[in-house]
C-alpha cells in the first residue's frame, strides 16, 4: 500500500521531438476535426443533436493549441461507476469521502479548472461516453493534455475496462505520443492485501501484453492503488502532477539537501488546496509522515480561516515575515514544521507544453523531524527554509528553455 | 490532605432509548471518531463512568441505558439511589423521535424526581441529531422544541443546546455544562483577562487536556470583532482530530497523544499552544509582531510556573488561586 508505483515504464527521451513533429504533421490529416465550440456544445448538451459549428471558430482553434491560454489537462476515464468524479470530489474539492455515495453520474464532461500553484484543468469524463466517435475531435480532447487518468474498479469485473484502456491507450499513442497515461486501480480499500497485489499484478500484465503485442514495449503507462478513503489516491495524484513539473529532479535535489542538513524524516513541498505534493525527499514514501502532514496543513488552514478576519482596528505589534510559519511538537518529540512559499510570484512553464503557470502562492513545504533536539534549534531550521524557499524561487524563475539548474541549497547550514 | 477538597460531581446522562447519549459520552470523553461510534451497543442499566477534569475536579457520569424498562426502575424502585446528590442531569432529546409527546412526558417525571432528591441540579436539555435536519430549518426547529421542554420543565432553569455528533455544535454544548462545573472559575477568569491585557492577546482560550473542551476564554475588545462565533467549537473540533490523526500515526493510542507546544505565525495572527497546568492547555492569540510575540510566549511560561507555585500553597480547590500581586510580578520580570 505505501508505495503504490511497482511497474514503472521509463519515457522515451530521446527521439521525443522528431516524433512529436511527426505526429503534428499527421494529425492535420485527422478525418474527424471538430471545433472547440462544437465539442463543448456536444459536451454540454449531450442528446441534443444540434451539431452546427461556425468555420470561423475551426480554422481559429489551430493555432490556438498551443497558445498561452490553453491549461494542462488531466483527463479522468474509465467506465462508469468506476469512482472517477468521487476521486476529482475528494481530491479537488475537499468532499469527505463517505458523502461521494451521493454523487450523481457524470452525464457530460465535466471541466474543472483548478486554480493552484498552478492552473491546470481536470475534465471528468462520463464513463458511457464514446469519445472515439467521429462527433467528438481527439485534438481538443488530447490536444493540450498533461495526463490521462484511468480508473479501474478493482473490485469489479475489470476486464472490460482493461480491453477499453488499451484501446485508448492505442489511439493515443498513436497521435499524442507525450501523454503520460496513469492507471488508477481504485476501491481496493475493500481488497484484502494479498488480493490486491494479485489483482495489481494481473492487470500491469494484461495491459502490457496488449501492448507489446501490438509494438509499444515502452509505452508510458504507470499504476497506482487508490482509495478515496485513506491518502492513497492524494499521493497517487500527487505521482501524476509531479510527471508534468519540468524541474522535478532539481527540486528533489534541493529538498534532499535541506533535509540532509537539518535532520529532516521526510519532506514535502505541498500544494496547499489540493493537498497534493509536487516535491518530496527521494527517502521512500512514508504514508504515516505524508498523512500527519497533510493534515497538519489542514489544522493550520482551518485555524486561519478562524482568525484571519479584517478590520482596521486589528493593529500589529511589531515586524514579522510575510510567510506563515509553523510547528507543533507532539507527545513523543516529533516535531512537524511547516513553512508557506510566497515571496515572488513565479513562472513555471509546463512539460512541452509553452504555457506558464504562475503563482506558486498556495506552496508550503512541510517536514517531519524526529530529533527530540530539532525544537530547540528551531532558529537554524527556519534559517534554512528560507534558504531553501530562496533557492526555489530561484529555480523557478529561470526559464524551461535555459535549462541549467541552478546549483543552490549548498548554502544551507548544517545542524550539528 | 487532598482528598478533602477533591469534588466528585454526579452528572447523570438520560434520554430515550437511540438518542444517541453513549455516543456523545464516547466521542467526548473516550476519544471516539464519530463514525466509530456505530460500533456501541445499547447501554444496560447504567454504565459508570470517572472522568477526571480539570484538577480536582472529578465527574461521575451515570450514563443511564434509556430503554422504557429501565426508565421505569429508575424511576420506582432506583428512584432515591439515582436521583440523589446530582449536580448535573444531561437529558438528551432526538430531534428525529415520532413520540413527542411521550418523550416529553418522560422527561417530566424525571425532573420531577430530580425536584424531589436533588433541587439544585442543573438541567441541561441537549435537542441532538440536527445534522438530519436541513440546515434552514435548524434553528427554528431547535427554538420551538427548546420552548416546549422549558415549560415542561417543573421550575429548573434549564439550558438547551442544538447538537449534532458530526459538527463541532457537540463540543459546544459539553463545554457549555462543563463550564458551570468548575470550581473558582471567577478566579481563573479573572487572572486570565489581567493576563491577557498583559501580553495584548486578542483571545485566551484555556482548553481542558484531555477532551479539548474550552474551559474558559477571555477575549480583549478588538476580539470580540471576530465574526466566527463558534470559533471555540471548531478549534477543539480541529485539534481533537489531529490529536486523533498524530495517534494514529505515531501508533498510540488517542488518550496519550497530545501536543507538547503549538506555534504558529502569519502575517494576520500569532497562535501559541502549549500545556498550562496538568490538564489544561492555552491558547493564545496575539497580533502579528515577531518581538511581541516571543514576549507573549515568555510571559506565559512565567504565568505558569506562578500558578504552579500557588497551587502548591493550595490556594482552593479545583483550580489553585494565585495572589493577584505575584502574578504581576511575574508578568512585569518577563515583558522587562
Amino acid at each position: 500500500m505505501s508505495d503504490s508505483p511497482v511497474a514503472r515504464v521509463s519515457r522515451p527521451h530521446g527521439p521525443f521531438i522528431g516524433r512529436e513533429f511527426k505526429f503534428w504533421k499527421r494529425r492535420r490529416q485527422l478525418p474527424f476535426r471538430k471545433s472547440e465550440a462544437e465539442l463543448s456544445l456536444l459536451g454540454n448538451l449531450q442528446g441534443n443533436n444540434q451539431v452546427a459549428a461556425p468555420t470561423q471558430a475551426k480554422s481559429a482553434s489551430v493555432p490556438n493549441t498551443k497558445g498561452p491560454d490553453v491549461k494542462p489537462r488531466l483527463l479522468l476515464m474509465g467506465l462508469r461507476r468506476s469512482g472517477k468524479s468521487s476521486i476529482a470530489s475528494v481530491v479537488f474539492h475537499k468532499m469527505p469521502p463517505n458523502e461521494t455515495l451521493f454523487l450523481e453520474s457524470t452525464t457530460r464532461i465535466q471541466k474543472d479548472s483548478i486554480h493552484s500553484f498552478m492552473d491546470f484543468q481536470v475534465w471528468d469524463f462520463p464513463g458511457q461516453l464514446e469519445y472515439f466517435e467521429s462527433a467528438f475531435d481527439l485534438e481538443d480532447i488530447f490536444g493540450s493534455l498533461g495526463a490521462l487518468v484511468w480508473v479501474i474498479d478493482a473490485q469489479d469485473d475489470y476486464l472490460d475496462s482493461v480491453a477499453r484502456l488499451n484501446r485508448t491507450i492505442l489511439t493515443v499513442q498513436q497521435f499524442y505520443p507525450g501523454i503520460n497515461i496513469e492507471v488508477f486501480i481504485h476501491k481496493v480499500d475493500g481488497l484484502s492485501d494479498e488480493y490486491r497485489t494479485d489483482t495489481f499484478q494481473d492487470i500491469v500484465q494484461r495491459i502490457s501484453d496488449e501492448l507489446s503485442d501490438a509494438g509499444y514495449e515502452n509505452a508510458p503507462v504507470h499504476y497506482y492503488l487508490t482509495s478515496i478513503y485513506d491518502y492513497s489516491v492524494f499521493e497517487a495524484f500527487s505521482k501524476v502532477i509531479q510527471k508534468l513539473i519540468p524541474n522535478l529532479s532539481t527540486l528533489e535535489n534541493l529538498i534532499n539537501t535541506l533535509a540532509n542538513n537539518c535532520g529532516f524524516e521526510k519532506t514535502y513541498l505541498f500544494d496547499v488546496l489540493s493537498k497534493i505534493y509536487i516535491a518530496s525527499d527521494t527517502r521512500p514514501v512514508d504514508m504515516a509522515c505524508y498523512e500527519m502532514c497533510s493534515d497538519y496543513i489542514d489544522v493550520i488552514v482551518d485555524i486561519s480561516e478562524l482568525y484571519s478576519w479584517d478590520h482596521p482596528s486589528r493593529k500589529r505589534l511589531g515586524e514579522q515575515i510575510q510567510e506563515a510559519e509553523s510547528h507543533v511538537v507532539l507527545h513523543d518529540q516529533t516535531m512537524i514544521h511547516l513553512m508557506e512559499m510566497n515571496k515572488y510570484v513565479i513562472c513555471l512553464p509546463m512539460h512541452s507544453l509553452n504555457i506558464l503557470i504562475e503563482n506558486c502562492r498556495y506552496l508550503c513545504l512541510v517536514s517531519v523531524i524526529r530529533n527530540p533536539e530539532a525544537k530547540d534549534k528551531r532558529g537554524l531550521i527556519d534559517m534554512n527554509c528560507r534558504t531553501f524557499q530562496d533557492a526555489l524561487n530561484e529555480v523557478f524563475s529561470r526559464s524551461w528553455e535555459e535549462g541549467s539548474a541552478p546549483q543552490d541549497g549548498g548554502s544551507t547550514a548544517e545542524i550539528k | 490532605m487532598m482528598d478533602a477538597r477533591k469534588k466528585k460531581r454526579k452528572v447523570l446522562l438520560m434520554g430515550k432509548s437511540g438518542s444517541g447519549k453513549s455516543s456523545m459520552r464516547s466521542i467526548i470523553f473516550s476519544n471516539y471518531v464519530a463514525k466509530d461510534v456505530r460500533r456501541l451497543g445499547a447501554t444496560i442499566d447504567v454504565e459508570h463512568s470517572h472522568v477526571k477534569f480539570m484538577g480536582n475536579l472529578t465527574l461521575n457520569l451515570w450514563d443511564c441505558g434509556g430503554q422504557d424498562a429501565f426508565m421505569e426502575t429508575y424511576l420506582a424502585s432506583q428512584r432515591g439511589n439515582i436521583f440523589s446528590d446530582v449536580a448535573v442531569l444531561i437529558y438528551v432529546f432526538d430531534i428525529e423521535s415520532r413520540e413527542v409527546d411521550r418523550d416529553l412526558d418522560t422527561y417530566h417525571a424525571i425532573i420531577e424526581a430530580l425536584r424531589e432528591f436533588s433541587p439544585n441540579a442543573y438541567v441541561f436539555c441537549l435537542v441532538h441529531k440536527m445534522d438530519l435536519i436541513q440546515a434552514e430549518h435548524r434553528q427554528r426547529i431547535y427554538e420551538e422544541r427548546s420552548a416546549v421542554i422549558r415549560s415542561r420543565s417543573a421550575g429548573f432553569y434549564v439550558d438547551t443546546f442544538a447538537s449534532s455528533i458530526w459538527d463541532q455544535s457537540l463540543y459546544k454544548a459539553w463545554a457549555g455544562i462543563v463550564h458551570k462545573l468548575i470550581p473558582n472559575l471567577v478566579v481563573i477568569e479573572r487572572f486570565l483577562t489581567a493576563f491577557a491585557k498583559k501580553i495584548n492577546a486578542e483571545e485566551v482560550i484555556l482548553f481542558e487536556r484531555s477532551t479539548f473542551l474550552t474551559v474558559t476564554s477571555v477575549t480583549s475588545e478588538v476580539g470580540e470583532l471576530n465574526p466566527i462565533y463558534d470559533r471555540h467549537e471548531r478549534l477543539s473540533n480541529i485539534m481533537k482530530a489531529f490529536k486523533h490523526c498524530a495517534a494514529r500515526n505515531t501508533l498510540t493510542t488517542p488518550a496519550s497523544a497530545g501536543f507538547v507546544v503549538m506555534h504558529t505565525k502569519t502575517p494576520q495572527f500569532n497562535i501559541f499552544l502549549g500545556r498550562f497546568t496538568d490538564n489544561t492547555y492555552i491558547f493564545l492569540v496575539v497580533p502579528p509582531g515577531e518581538a511581541s510575540y516571543n514576549c507573549a510566549v515568555l510571559n506565559t511560561m512565567l504565568a505558569r510556573e506562578g500558578f504552579s507555585k500557588a497551587a502548591a500553597g493550595g490556594g482552593g480547590d479545583g483550580f489553585p488561586l494565585p495572589p493577584p500581586e505575584s502574578l504581576d510580578d511575574s508578568n512585569g520580570n518577563g515583558t522587562a
